[in-house]
C-alpha cells in the first residue's frame, strides 16, 4: 500500500504492506524515537499522538493513520529547542536510561494540553499505561507537576 | 570533604535532554545498511534430546540465507555471565547443543533479508525431541533418582566445587567457631526457611544487538550491554575471531539491572555477521525476554540461630539451596553474595556456618540480578530478626541497633566468602545505619503505629514493617577500571572510560569527579564511554562497582591532569609550582594573585612552547568493597476478607558516601525500592506442569505501573568513605533489598502472620491467614 503520513508537521509518502502497524512505519522512515517494548500495547514505549489523541502505536494499523497528524516527542522538541515538559524531565532527574522517556513525556503533553494543573492523581492516570523500570516513577510525577508550573507560569 | 563545586550537587544528566528529545540513540536505533535479521527457534520443552532437525524447508524460504544449529557451528563451551575472567560461573553453555533444558532454550536461528523471512524460516525448522525426564524441583536435584542435566565435558575455569553429576552447578562451606557450643549455650532455638522466586529484569528496551564491518573489514557490534570488554573477549574466544577485528560499542542502554550482564545475542550476531560477512540484526520480543533471557535465580534460605534471652545470638547457620537453572550463569557468585553481603552486617556472631548449594534444574537460567542473591539473604535474614526481636521483646530498631556492624569493626566473613575465590578482609571505614534507622524511623512515623494495629476501615488493618541491608562497592581484587583525558583548545577536557552507563548516569557523576578535580564546571567535561576502540578498559557496570572503582580511575586521571596544568602554569607564571591552585578554570598564583586561564594554558601547550598535549590516563582497582547501609520502612495496610497487601508508603534512608549527585543517588534507590516492591508482591513466573512459563508479557506478568506506588520517600543520609574517590560508596543495586522483608513484616505487624514466600500475594496471604486461623 501507499500512502501519505503527516509526521511532526512534514508531509511524506510511504509504501507499507497492509498489515504494517504504525510503529515500524515510523521507525522505518526515521522515527526511532518511537521505542518498541513490548509490541503488545502494554508498555507505552511507542505511544504517538494520533490526532491529538495518544496511541500505542504498535496497536494501531499503519494504514488508518494515513493523512492523520502523528506527533512523535520530536515533534514538540528538540535538543535546541526543548519542550517545557522535556526540561523539566531532564531538571528533575525524571530521566534515567531514557527509553520510556519518550512515551511518558507525550502522555504527561497530551494531559497538561487538556489539563494545565492537575491533580497528582490525575498525573497518575495520565502515565498509567506507561511502564518505567528505572525511576519508579517518583521523579516522573514530579517533573509533570514542574512542567505543569512552568507552563502555567510563561503561559 | 571540601568546598566542593561538583561533587554532591544535583547537575543534569548529561543525556537527558537528548534522551527526552527522542535524539539520543539505542542499539535498535542505529541504522544499519541491509541486514541480515535473525530469528531463534527456541524449545519447546523442557528436557530433551534431538534426534533429527531438519533445516532444508527453512533454508528454502525466500530471503533466507543462512540457518544454523548444532550441526554446523563450533562447539565452545563457555559461560554466557558476563563477569571477569577467568569467569568464576561455569563452561556450561554451547552456542546451540543437541540437548535442549529449558524451554525457551535455544535450538537454531535463521538468518534473512527481512525479519518476516527470518521468522517464517524458524517455524519451518523440523526438530524431533526424544524427551528426557525433566527436574523442577530444586530440593530433589541432588537425589540420586534425578535426572542429569549436564552430561558432556562442562568444567569450571577456576578451582570451584562442581559436580554435574549430581547436578551441583557451585558449592560453599565456610565457617568458623563451634557451631553446635553456640547453639547449646542458646536460651532458645529459632530455625525458619524462606523462599523468593523467579523474576525477569523487564527493563524496557529488550535485549538487542547487531553487528556490522567497518571500511577496513573489522566486526563492530553495537550491542544493549553492561560489559562491553568482556562481550569482546567472549565473542572473539566462542566465534575464534581475534580480538583485533572486534569492536564493541555501547550506545544508549534501555535498562539493565544484570539482564545485560549476559552475554547472550552478541555472539549470534557476530557468527551470522562474520559467515555471511554481512551485517547483522536481532532484536528480542518480550516473550523471549521472558522465557529465554536471565532471571533473578530462586532461592530457598533456611536460617537456624541460637538466641540468649537477651536477644543476642550465639550461633548461625545459614543454608542456601539455590536454583540456577539449565546453566550456571552467576551461579557461583550470586550463592556467594547470599552469605557474603549479609553475614557480616551482625558481625558480633562467634560461631557461624555458611553452606550454600547452587543446583541445576530444567527451568529458566537465572543470571545477575539488582542485589545479586544479597536480596535472597535479606528477605530471610530481616524477617528472621523481627522474630527474634519480638521473641525477646524488643523493638526491632532497637534490636538491629544494638547489633550490627560499625566503624572501626570487621567480619571475619568478609575474608571468607568473595567471588568464587576468598574474599579480603576489610575494616568498616564508613556506617551511618544508626542515623538512617532513627531518620527512616521518624519519616515513617515508625513509634506511634508499629504494633498498634490500626484499623483503618471494615476488615483493614495497618501494620508496619522494617528492613535493614548492606551491599558493596565492587569487587576487590577482581574489578579494574581505567579512564583517560586530554586537553582541548578551549580549556575542556574529552574524558574517555570504559564504565558503561546503563541509564544510571554514571556517564554524569565521572564527568563531576573529573570535573571536580579541575574545579571547572560539569560541562566543560565531554564524556565518551565504552567503545571498545575508543575508551580504556573497564569491566563494566555491575557488582555496584562504577561510582567507586571507575571513579576512582577518573579522579586518578583528573589528578594526573591537574599536575600538568600546574606545571605548565608555573612555567608561564614563573611562579613555585607549590604556590598555585585550581580555582574556577584558572590557576592562580596564592602568593601574587596572578592567574592564568586553563584556555591559555591550553592554547600554551598545543602551540606556544615546549608543545604537547596535555592529557593522561589511569586505572583503579579496589583493595577493599566499603558496603552502603539502608534501612527501609514500608507500612501496609492489609484487607483481613482478601489477603490483600497495600503499601501504603515506603521510606528509605541510604548511606551511600558522599553522594556525588543527590537527585540520581535517590532516582537509584526509588527504582530499586519500586521493583522490589512489585517483585514482592505481585511479580511471578507461572509454570505449568511441562516447566513453560505461562505468562510471558507484561499483560500477565504484572510489573509496577505509576497508579500502584505509594507514597515513596527516600533520605540520603551523607557519610564519607575515605577509600573512595570524595568519600563516595556506591547506591546502585542496596535499595532492592529491603522492600520484601519490611513487607513481609509488616503483613505480620498487621495481621500476625508470617510469608516465608515471595510473592506475597493476596492468595497468599489470605492462605496464610487462614492457616493461623487469624482472618
Amino acid at each position: 500500500m501507499e500512502g501519505i503520513f503527516k509526521i511532526n508537521g512534514k508531509e511524506i509518502k510511504v509504501s507499507f504492506k497492509s498489515d504494517a502497524v504504525l510503529l515500524s512505519l515510523l521507525r522505518e522512515n526515521g522515527c526511532t524515537e518511537v521505542k518498541e517494548g513490548c509490541r503488545e500495547g502494554e508498555c507505552g514505549s511507542c505511544v504517538v499522538l494520533l490526532d491529538g489523541r495518544l496511541v500505542n502505536s504498535c496497536q494501531v494499523f499503519a494504514a488508518s493513520a494515513a493523512g492523520k497528524e502523528i506527533t512523535t516527542v520530536r515533534g514538540i522538541g528538540n535538543i535546541h529547542s526543548p519542550h517545557p515538559i522535556q526540561s523539566a524531565f531532564a531538571d528533575s532527574g525524571a530521566v534515567q536510561c531514557g527509553f520510556c522517556t519518550p512515551g511518558m513525556v507525550l502522555a504527561a503533553y497530551c494531559l497538561l494540553k487538556k489539563n494545565p494543573d492537575p491533580r497528582e492523581d490525575e498525573i497518575i492516570e495520565a502515565i498509567d499505561g506507561n511502564l518505567c523500570r528505572c525511576t519508579g516513577y517518583v521523579k516522573i510525577i514530579e517533573a509533570v507537576k514542574i512542567a505543569a508550573k512552568r507552563m502555567r507560569e510563561n503561559g | 570533604m571540601g568546598d566542593y563545586i561538583n561533587i554532591g550537587r544535583s547537575v543534569r544528566k548529561i543525556d537527558a535532554l537528548s534522551l527526552a528529545t527522542g535524539a539520543d540513540k539505542f542499539t535498535d536505533d542505529y541504522e544499519i545498511h541491509d541486514p541480515l535479521y535473525i530469528a531463534i527457534l527456541y524449545s519447546p520443552v523442557a528436557h530433551a534430546e534431538i534426534k533429527q532437525i531438519d533445516v532444508s524447508a527453512a533454508e528454502k524460504v525466500r530471503g533466507v540465507v543462512d540457518v544454523l544449529y548444532y550441526g554446523n557451528v563450533q562447539r565452545v563451551l563457555h559461560t554466557t555471565a558476563g563477569q571477569g575472567y577467568p569467569e568464576p560461573s561455569p563452561y556450561d553453555a554451547l552456542l546451540f547443543d543437541r540437548r535442549v533444558r529449558f524451554v525457551g532454550d535455544r535450538v537454531a536461528l535463521a538468518a534473512a533479508e527481512t525479519r518476516e523471512a527470518a521468522i517464517e524460516a524458524v517455524k519451518k525448522i523440523e526438530v524431533k525431541y526424544r524427551d528426557l525426564e525433566p527436574l523442577f524441583d530444586m530440593e530433589k536435584a541432588m537425589d540420586e533418582s534425578a535426572p542429569r542435566i549436564h552430561v558432556d565435558d562442562e568444567y569450571t575455569k577456576i578451582p570451584a566445587e562442581y559436580r554435574p553429576e549430581q547436578n551441583l552447578a557451585a558449592e560453599i562451606k565456610i565457617g568458623f567457631g563451634d557451631l553446635e557450643r553456640g547453639f547449646n549455650e542458646a536460651d532458645f532455638i529459632e530455625e525458619q526457611s524462606y523462599r523468593m522466586h523467579y523474576a525477569s529484569h523487564c527493563a524496557i528496551e529488550p535485549h538487542t544487538s547487531c553487528a556490522y564491518f567497518d571500511d577496513r573489514g573489522r566486526l563492530v557490534i553495537v550491542t544493549a550491554t553492561q560489559v562491553p570488554f568482556h562481550v569482546r573477549r567472549i565473542v572473539s574466544t566462542v566465534l575464534d575471531i581475534p580480538v583485533m577485528m572486534i569492536r564493541v560499542i555501547k550506545p544508549r542502554i534501555g535498562g539493565g539491572f544484570g539482564g545485560k550482564q549476559e552475554v547472550i545475542l552478541e555472539p549470534l550476531v557476530a557468527l551470522v555477521a562474520w559467515r555471511n560477512k554481512r551485517p547483522a540484526k536481532v532484536v528480542m520480543s518480550r516473550k523471549e525476554v521472558f522465557i529465554s533471557s536471565r532471571t533473578r535465580h530462586p532461592m530457598r534460605v533456611r536460617l537456624k540461630t541460637g538466641v540468649k534471652r537477651d536477644g543476642r545470638i550465639s550461633a548461625i547457620e545459614m543454608d542456601c539451596l539455590m536454583n540456577t537453572g539449565a546453566y550456571g550463569t552467576h551461579a557461583l557468585t550470586v550463592l556467594a553474595n547470599a552469605g557474603g553481603k549479609v553475614l557480616p552486617l551482625f558481625n558480633k556472631i562467634e560461631n557461624l556456618k555458611f553452606h550454600g548449594r547452587s543446583v541445576y534444574t530444567n527451568l529458566p537460567v537465572g543470571g545477575a540480578y539488582r542485589g545479586y542473591g544479597a536480596t535472597q539473604g535479606y528477605f530471610a535474614f530481616n524477617q528472621h530478626m523481627d522474630i527474634i526481636a519480638r521473641r525477646t521483646d524488643q523493638d526491632i530498631t532497637d534490636f538491629f541497633k544494638r547489633w550490627h556492624i560499625r566503624e572501626g569493626e570487621t567480619s571475619a566473613v568478609f575474608k571468607a566468602l568473595g567471588e568464587g575465590k576468598e574474599g579480603v578482609s576489610q575494616v568498616i571505614n564508613s556506617c551511618k545505619l544508626d542515623e538512617c534507622i532513627d531518620r527512616g524511623a521518624g519519616a515513617i512515623g515508625w513509634h506511634g503505629k508499629r504494633g498498634k494495629r490500626i484499623e483503618s476501615g471494615r476488615n483493614r488493618v495497618k501494620g508496619m514493617g522494617m528492613a535493614i541491608a548492606m551491599q558493596g562497592s565492587g569487587i576487590p581484587g577482581i574489578d579494574m577500571a581505567a579512564a583517560s583525558m586530554k586537553m582541548n583548545d578551549d580549556g575542556s577536557f574529552n574524558l574517555y572510560v570504559g564504565a558503561t552507563d546503563i541509564g544510571t548516569g554514571s556517564d554524569t557523576i565521572l564527568a563531576q569527579i573529573a570535573a571536580e578535580v579541575l574545579k571547572i564546571p560539569v560541562e566543560m567535561i565531554i564524556v565518551l564511554s565504552s567503545d571498545t576502540d575508543l575508551t580504556p578498559f573497564d569491566t563494566g557496570a555491575y557488582a555496584s562497582s562504577t561510582t567507586y572503582i571507575s571513579g576512582g580511575a577518573v579522579e586518578k586521571c583528573a589528578e594526573d591532569i591537574k599536575n600538568q596544568l600546574l606545571d605548565t602554569a608555573s612555567v608561564m607564571l614563573k611562579a613555585e609550582k607549590d604556590s598555585l591552585k585550581l580555582d574556577a578554570g584558572k590557576v592562580i598564583d596564592k602568593k601574587t594573585g596572578k592567574k592564568v586561564p586553563y584556555d591559555k594554558i591550553a592554547y600554551h601547550t598545543l602551540y606556544i612552547q615546549d608543545q604537547f598535549q596535555i592529557q593522561a590516563q589511569a586505572s583503579c582497582t579496589a583493595s577493599e568493597s566499603p558496603p552502603p547501609f539502608i534501612a527501609q520502612f514500608a507500612e501496609v495496610d492489609v484487607d483481613r476478607s482478601t489477603g490483600k497487601a497495600e503499601v501504603v508508603k515506603f521510606v528509605s534512608a541510604v548511606d551511600c558516601g558522599q553522594p556525588v549527585n543527590p537527585v540520581l543517588a535517590e532516582g537509584q534507590v526509588e527504582g530499586a525500592v519500586v521493583n522490589g516492591l512489585s517483585y514482592a508482591l505481585c511479580e511471578d513466573y507461572i509454570f505449568n506442569s511441562k516447566g513453560r512459563m505461562v505468562n510471558p508479557r507484561f499483560w500477565d506478568y504484572k510489573i509496577y505501573t505509576a497508579a500502584d506506588i505509594p507514597e515513596i520517600i527516600t533520605i540520603v543520609v551523607n557519610s564519607f568513605e575515605k577509600s573512595g574517590p570524595f568519600g563516595v560508596k556506591s547506591v546502585g543495586e542496596i535499595g532492592i533489598n529491603g522492600p520484601a522483608p519490611a513487607v513481609a513484616n509488616a503483613i505480620f505487624d498487621a495481621v500476625g502472620v508470617r510469608m516465608y514466600e515471595t510473592p506475597m500475594t493476596p492468595e497468599k496471604v489470605w492462605k496464610r491467614m487462614k492457616e493461623e486461623g487469624v482472618n
